[in-house]
Order: C-alpha cells, then sequence, then structure tokens
C-alpha cells in the first residue's frame, strides 16, 4: 500500500457549497509532514467546513484531498486510522466521566480492557486531569473539556492531528499550556494542522499559514513571509521640541529618499524603512541639525495588518479611510 | 527537518472493518449505552411506570366487559399489554438516538477507524434492557393480579424473549425516523402516529370476532395481532405455532431492510 511520508496532507480545488452558500470555494493546502500548518481566516471563513472534510466528516463537492497519499473519499477508512481529530465543539460524552470516555474510544480503538484502562490513566495524568477522572463532564470547566477533548483524540497516536480552534474560549495561562502541548506533539513527531481567528497564536506555533477568506486561501507562506509580503518595517521618530518638526521632516526624507508621514494625535513622525543602514546616516544629519529625539523605534508589519490586509480589502476600505486620516495628515 | 516523524506506515492499514471487529465496536457502544443508563436512571420511569399502569387499568377497564371478569381477562390482556408497552418503549430509541446525534461526541464516532452501523446498532443494543424491565414488570404486574399461564415459567420466558427481539427490530424503523428527522420531538410525533393505530387496531385488548368486518380484515394481517397471538400460545398453553414464525421472519425483513436504509442515511447526514 503506498503511504506517500512527505505531505501530511494534499488537497486541490476543495469546495463545498450549502445550498447558495459556497462555504469552501477550491481550497488548495499542502502540509509537509512533521509540522505545525496554521490555518487563519475570521468568522464563516471556511475553516471548520474545510477540516471537516478533510477528516472524512463531510464529502467534498468538488476537488480532491489526500492525507499522506490516500484518498479521503476513495480510501476514508484508512484515512481514519491517520488522524485524531479535536473539534470546534466538545465531541466527547457529557453524561459520562472522563475516564469513562477515554476507555470507550480507546476499546474503539482496539485495545483491550486492561490497555484501554492504562491508557484512560496516562492521559488522564498527562493533561492533569487525574482529580476530576470520576466526574461527569457536566461539571467540567471549558479549558478541562478542551482538554479532555485533546487527549481524546491522541489515544491511537496518529501522525495526524487536527485540531479546529484548540485554544478558543481559554484563558491565557491556560492557553499557553495548550501551546506547549501541541509544539510537545511534533516534537514526538506528529503533524498538527490546526485552525485559529488569532494571529498570535498562528505567529507563534505555525511553521506556515494559510489564510482562508470566504472559502479561498488568499494567502499562503511562513509568517514571516506574509509579514513580508505587505511591506516593510517602519521608522516612528518623535521629536523632542515639536518646532524641529518641520525640519526633521526635510532632513528625513533627503537621507532616506521617502515620504513621510506624521501622526496628528502623538506627532510621532513615521517613515517607511527600506534599508537599516541609511538609518545611521539619518541619526547623524539630525544631530549635525542640532535635533534632539525623544523616541525612536522600529515596527514590523504584525501579522494584525496582513491579516486585515488580506481579509478586509472589500468590506472595511471605507472605514479604514476615515481612521487614516484622522490619525495621519500626509506631507 | 532532523526530528522524527511518526511513520503512517508502521500500522496495517486497511479500508474495510471486518465483521469481528464490527460486533466489538457494536458491543463498546452497548456498553456506552448502559453507562449512560446507569448515569440517568430516571429515564428508566416509562419502562416501569408504564407497564404498572396500563396493566391496572385496562384490566380493570375491560375485564368485566370483555371476558365477565378480571381473572378470565388476564390471559388475554397480559400479552396484549406486554406487546404494546414494550413496543412503545421502542420509539425511545429513535428518540434518543436523535438527540445522542446533535452532540458532538458522534463527530468523533464518525472520524473513528469503526464501523459506520456500530454507534447505531450499540444504543439499540443497548435499549433492550429496556425492554427486559418492561417485559418483567408486565409479567410481575399479571402475577400479582392472579395471572397464572398455563405455559409455565420456561414458555413465559420464551414469550418474553420473544417481545425483546421483535421490539429490537421494529427499533431499527424508530432508529431511521431518529436520523432523518430534524428534532427529537418530531421522532415522537411520527413513531406515535405509526404505532398508536397499530397497536390498538389489533387483538390486543379485543377479541377480533366482535369487530366490524373491514376493521377484522385489518386486524388480523396487522403484525402485531401476530406477535400478540404468538405470545398467548407461548404464554398460555406452550405452542409453538405459525404466529410465531410470522413474527420472527417479519422482525428480520424489517431489520434487513431499516437497517441498511438507518446506516445510509447516518452517514449522508453530516
Ligand atoms: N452544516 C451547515 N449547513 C449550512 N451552512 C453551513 C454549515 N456549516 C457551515 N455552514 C456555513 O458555511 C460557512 C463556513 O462555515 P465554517 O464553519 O466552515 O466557518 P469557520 O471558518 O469555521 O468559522 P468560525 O471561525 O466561526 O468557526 C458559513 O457561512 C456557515 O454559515
Ligand atoms: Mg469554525
Amino acid at each position: 500500500m503506498k503511504t506517500d511520508d512527505k505531505w501530511a496532507v494534499e488537497a486541490h480545488g476543495l469546495v463545498k457549497t450549502f445550498g447558495e452558500n459556497r462555504a469552501v470555494n477550491g481550497v488548495d493546502l499542502t502540509v509537509p509532514a512533521g509540522s505545525i500548518y496554521g490555518v487563519l481566516g475570521p468568522n464563516g471563513a471556511g475553516k471548520t467546513t474545510t477540516i471537516r472534510m478533510l477528516a472524512t466528516l463531510l464529502q467534498p463537492d468538488a476537488g480532491s484531498a489526500r492525507i499522506f497519499g490516500h484518498d479521503v473519499v476513495k480510501e476514508p477508512q484508512i484515512v481514519r486510522q491517520l488522524i485524531g481529530v479535536t473539534g470546534q465543539y466538545a465531541s466527547v460524552d457529557e453524561s459520562l466521566s472522563a475516564t469513562e470516555n477515554l476507555i470507550i474510544f480507546s476499546r474503539l480503538l482496539g485495545l483491550g480492557r486492561a490497555e484501554a484502562k492504562q491508557k484512560a490513566k496516562d492521559l488522564l495524568e498527562e493533561f492533569g486531569l487525574t482529580e476530576a477522572a470520576r466526574r461527569p463532564l457536566k461539571h467540567f470547566s471549558g479549558g478541562m473539556r478542551r482538554r479532555l477533548d485533546l487527549a481524546a483524540s491522541l489515544i491511537a497516536q496518529p501522525p495526524l492531528i487536527f485540531l479546529d480552534e484548540p485554544t478558543t474560549g481559554l484563558d491565557p495561562r491556560t492557553r499557553n499550556q495548550m501551546w506547549e502541548t501541541i509544539r510537545r506533539l511534533v516534537d514526538q513527531g506528529s503533524t498538527v494542522l490546526l485552525t485559529t481567528q488569532y494571529l498570535q497564536e498562528a505567529d507563534e506555533l505555525a511553521d506556515r499559514i494559510a489564510v482562508i477568506d470566504k472559502g479561498q486561501v488568499v494567502a499562503e507562506g511562513t509568517a514571516d513571509e506574509l509579514k513580508a509580503s505587505i511591506g516593510n518595517s517602519t521608522l516612528h521618530l518623535q521629536i523632542k521640541n515639536p518646532e524641529d518638526t518641520a525640519v526633521a521632516r526635510q532632513r528625513i526624507e533627503q537621507v532616506l529618499q521617502v515620504q513621510t508621514k506624521m501622526s496628528s494625535l502623538d506627532g510621532k513622525i513615521t517613515a517607511p524603512m527600506t534599508d537599516a543602514d541609511r538609518v545611521t546616516d539619518l541619526l547623524i544629519s539630525l544631530r549635525e541639525a542640532n535635533i534632539h529625539l525623544a523616541e525612536l523605534s522600529v515596527q514590523k508589519p504584525t501579522l494584525d495588518e496582513v491579516f486585515l490586509t488580506i481579509t478586509g480589502e472589500d468590506q472595511s476600505k471605507e472605514s479604514s479611510k476615515k481612521t487614516k486620516n484622522v490619525e495621519e495628515v500626509s506631507a | 527537518m532532523s526530528r522524527s516523524t511518526i511513520s503512517p506506515t508502521t500500522h496495517q492499514l486497511k479500508n474495510h472493518t471486518s465483521v469481528t471487529q464490527t460486533i466489538r465496536h457494536s458491543l463498546t457502544m452497548a456498553y456506552r449505552g448502559l453507562l449512560k443508563i446507569r448515569r440517568t436512571p430516571e429515564q428508566l420511569f416509562d419502562v416501569t411506570l408504564q407497564p404498572i399502569i396500563f396493566t391496572l387499568m385496562f384490566t380493570y377497564i375491560f375485564g368485566g366487559a370483555i371476558s365477565g371478569n378480571v381473572h378470565n381477562y388476564l390471559p388475554v390482556i397480559i400479552p396484549g399489554i406486554l406487546v404494546q408497552t414494550v413496543i412503545t418503549t421502542s420509539i425511545v430509541t429513535g428518540v434518543q438516538l436523535r438527540e445522542d446525534m446533535d452532540k458532538g461526541v458522534f463527530d468523533r464516532f464518525k472520524s473513528l477507524p469503526i464501523a459506520r452501523i456500530s454507534p447505531l446498532a450499540g444504543a439499540l443494543l443497548a435499549d433492550t434492557i429496556r425492554y427486559t424491565i418492561a417485559t418483567v414488570l408486565t409479567f410481575t404486574m399479571g402475577y400479582l393480579m392472579g395471572y397464572r399461564p398455563d405455559g409455565g415459567i420456561g414458555y413465559v420466558a420464551i414469550a418474553g424473549l420473544l417481545v425483546i427481539l421483535c421490539s429490537w427490530a421494529i427499533s431499527w424503523i424508530f432508529a431511521f425516523f431518529g436520523v432523518i428527522a430534524r428534532t427529537a420531538s418530531s421522532v415522537q410525533g411520527i413513531s406515535m402516529l405509526v404505532l398508536f393505530p397499530l397497536t390498538f387496531l389489533s387483538n390486543a385488548y379485543v377479541p377480533v370476532k366482535t369487530m366490524p368486518d373491514w376493521l377484522q380484515w385489518f386486524v388480523n394481517i396487522n403484525p402485531i395481532s401476530h406477535l400478540v397471538t404468538a405470545v398467548r400460545e407461548l404464554a398460555n398453553s406452550g405452542v409453538i405455532g405459525w404466529d410465531l414464525m410470522i413474527s420472527l421472519i417479519g422482525s428480520a425483513v424489517i431489520v434487513l431492510i431499516f437497517a441498511p436504509l438507518t446506516v445510509r442515511a447516518y452517514m449522508r447526514r453530516t
């Protein structure tokens, strides 16, 4: 049986339509084995629908997807042996205890009675749920439920794990724990495909990121590549004596050969920084002109900006124009 | 990449599930069903109360009119009530399946490499415990009221098993409603609509001879009537007759039709 080791996921032109709504509209994804892959998108972008198709929970209307070389439509039962799925909403049994849940899933995955018991015990310990093991899940907090959910996906040590918004609704500490767990999984050799609405999370965790919007992949790459794609870092300067501002801007434009902008709120001058070396010349030039600086900083574009630039173009044009006018007075 | 990845080739991968595995998965699912019943024993109210109330009520209401007195009516009514109660209980299977399927845990079942039929088969299997409770209670109530079946304990047990088996078969119909319906209460509604005429337009409570001809025709082909007759023959005279065969064949046909239909609908549902 042919099994492709290089790509955990290869999806081409996935489409899913609900009535009139094309929830997923031709998604291509390639996830290298052994990495964390982030799927980033706003509400309703089609993240969950995409994952459900990759996890054999939903039949695609068009396109194809392979998990380690196995087709999700033609060989679903093989694919199910290769994946663990933690859905967006808890997929454990509310009326049973944590131990009972894990034992049942273990038994379904072919473990013997004693093995299943041991596995449940080990996983509960690993995820810090031992104390609550016998309580019905009704009394579990959101974070505990999420951890149990993840634990249940790891019973068979699947090579590929899908996590649909693993940290939504978790407090910062629990979120950090979840990140640790996800990193550990990949260190142990699994591949993780996770979706998230948090740019910071994709930035922290994912080796590669796909941004989806309205059912399509609108950008793909490493976090750095995505940031680079929307432009350079910017230089922020605050002049000590406001009267010097005009001269300062002249000098900056001369030395850096760029247009400067000025924020009307805090009086900061901003300029795109194409060549970091030139900043030395600029600082010398400002000293010669006897202009004193209160503050100097360089800002990389955040993933937030990338996200808003790529996904928000149509609907937010109007509002972003307005806010720009308030914040910046162009030269 | 320097770190080693979990290789998917270490498993022996097959795209189908064997019969043995299917049975094992179904039994695990049945175990889950029993755990759920143990966690929420209040859902056994209906199977406990219905046999008690119905047996008392129908026996005292109809006894004098139909058989002259309550004691003579017992061999007629106890099998009738048994069949009606246990089969009505099987509606709950469909309703609960509908509620259960809306919960996230079914997503996980679907993502596991298990036979598609096992979550359904397991749920239906676990519910036979409910039928057993209803059966035992109905016979016990009858005994307390003076019912002494001539077939003896052995044949009474066979009659009980027959009813449980047929109800399990019929519960596949309600499971099908459960899978295709949008809400749990609509399952309840449709199922009652089907079952109410079937159980009352039968020989369960009243001798067929007293009915108009056109109704007799229906009552005589009604499968419920055959099941009731089979139970009466077994319990009251220890006879294994044609009606028993018809009931078993009918059950097999129902399962053969509705089990695949239900699984297909379950798989199509997203
Ligand atoms: N079962 C369904 N029936 C009908 N429409 C659906 C169904 N599931 C999803 N949709 C629609 O498909 C679109 C994509 O939904 P999806 O759940 O994939 O988005 P998402 O990216 O996961 O969003 P979120 O971040 O809110 O979880 C939405 O417009 C949603 O309303
Ligand atoms: Mg989602």
